[in-house]
């Protein structure tokens, strides 16, 4: 073996650094499919343990749905497993065709084009579509692949304060004849505040200063809007974003993939040029049938996205009503603010003990100082299942002095 | 170091980068490597200076390590401006 002493001395030195930081990631091993009640194994080696599960990015409550599954083993049936090839060799079968269009009528664009994740559709688009002549001006709350997106494009940055339009629109005229063009990018849902990118102010402004804007909803695609079609949707701003980009890995079932929506001649350039597209393998043939069927399931009726709302209300009321401090909002992204970052993990610990899985979250995930527990309701949880976390809430946040 | 600049970037980049009003900055506070200034926004500070103090800064001259202290952004306009 070539590993020098040297390299794994390093190695360990910065691994020892992360754990006496206390950002060592301490994964929890699951033992059963995903879904409102899970096995947990935690500590590693300990008994299984029945748990609530409040931190999944599982919003519909798809990703064991029965009729998904079903769909999957169909596409695994008559498909079969992978494609052994990336899309332009003979990777590209009927049903990846059909499910882009089908995704593009969903989301209300000409296009779409699906890639192995929203992180590799976000590595993509920025380097494709732009270059130094150009400006990219991003919420600084953005996902950290869009970030890195950014950061492969040769285009100029700039950057604006959380959904802050004033500080939007100073930069778009200082920008505005600097370059030739400038993108504005969000994200339509902020995942660790759970809040909205007020996309119909974002829209205007890039009207009023011929800006462009690409959105990332991946925390909206599905049950954000009256029929879940995304964060555009809500703000009735439908046709006015020229790129969205999105998972498949969150509402839309929780397996894997991601898309680039917009225009035709974007889906194009990416088949053309888009590097993650043209060197990772085409998605698999059950995540495609699958994700068909949540597009079925979610054109039919607004069912699922209506009991989220609904669940999601009903646990800030309660949480409200027992004095936890919420980031006020709208989505199922709740985020029960605790400050102190120990008092967060001890917290989360505590909750799973009594049932509940939740995850703190702390610097530099989320600013010093702003710890928190980030609550994520499902379609899938019970009336019982919020009040039985919102008792576990308060038990806990007794116990530790929170409340 | 002029004391009229030192605050006058300080106000700037408390304008232009910080949400917490009762952050303390000083001319050491670390800025780019601590993630209190987005990189991506850089170049709205080198603008601001270019403009503020009618200079022309080099690309190659505004890097993260020059833009990490106002005592070290100071130092480059300083001396940007002493080669006139």
């Amino acid at each position: 073996m070539a590993t020098t002493n040297a390299f794994r001395e390093q190695l360990t030195t910065t691994l020892r650094q992360v754990e006496e930081a206390g950002l060592s990631k301490d994964e929890r091993f699951i033992c059963s499919e995903q879904g409102v009640k899970i096995k947990v194994e935690f500590p590693r080696g300990a008994p299984q343990s029945e748990v609530l599960n409040f931190c999944a990015n599982n919003y519909l409550g798809l990703s064991s749905h029965p009729e998904v599954i079903k769909a999957a083993h169909r596409g695994l049936d008559e498909r079969g497993y992978g494609m052994s090839s990336v899309r332009f060799i003979c990777g590209t079968q009927d049903v990846h065709n059909e499910v882009e269009k089908k995704m593009a009528e969903f989301l209300g664009t000409e296009d779409s084009i699906l890639f192995a994740s929203c992180f590799d559709a976000n590595a993509a688009v920025f380097e494709v579509l732009f270059d130094k002549e150009d400006v990219l001006i991003s919420d600084r709350l953005i996902h950290a692949s869009l970030i890195d997106g950014i950061r492969l494009c040769s285009a100029q940055t700039d950057s604006y304060k959380n959904a802050n339009m004033d500080h939007l629109e100073r930069k778009l005229k200082m920008w505005k004849d600097r370059a030739r063009h400038m993108c504005i990018v969000t994200d339509g849902v902020f995942s660790m505040d759970g809040i909205l990118a007020p996309l119909d102010r974002i829209c205007d402004l890039a009207d009023q200063y011929g800006a462009l804007v690409l959105v990332d909803d991946s925390h909206a695609s599905g049950f954000i809007g009256k029929t879940g079609r995304g964060t555009h949707e809500h703000f009735g701003v439908m046709g006015r974003v020229d790129i969205i980009t999105t998972t498949l890995g969150k509402g839309l079932g929780g397996a894997s993939g991601g898309l680039i929506a917009g225009s035709r001649a974007v889906a194009e350039m990416m088949r053309n040029r888009g590097r993650p597209y043209l060197f990772s393998n085409a998605v698999p043939p059950p995540i495609i049938y699958g994700a068909t069927k949540v597009l079925e399931l979610l054109s039919a009726t607004t069912e699922l996205r209506d009991k989220l709302e609904w669940n999601a209300k009903y646990f800030r009321e309660k949480m409200e009503a027992a004095a936890f401090n919420l980031v006020p909002g709208e989505t199922p992204i709740v985020p029960v603010m605790l400050g102190d970052a120990k008092l967060a993990n001890d917290f989360a610990r505590a909750m799973l003990k009594e049932g509940i899985y939740v995850i703190g979250f702390s610097h530099p995930v989320v600013p010093m100082g702003k710890a928190r527990i980030r609550v994520q309701l499902s379609a899938a949880h019970e009336k019982e299942h919020i009040d039985q976390a919102v008792d576990a809430f308060i038990k806990v946040g007794k116990a530790l002095g929170a409340i | 170091m002029s004391d009229e600049m030192r605050d006058q970037i300080i106000e700037f980049i408390r304008d232009e980068y910080v949400e917490d009003e009762d952050m303390e900055i000083t001319e050491t506070t670390l800025l780019i490597s601590s993630g209190l200034v987005d990189s991506f926004s850089m170049v709205s500070l080198k603008m601001f200076l270019e403009e503020e103090y009618e200079i022309k800064m080099a690309d190659e001259e505004a890097t993260t390590e020059a833009f990490d202290t106002v005592a070290s952004i100071v130092k480059l306009v300083e001396s940007i401006q002493a080669r006139g």
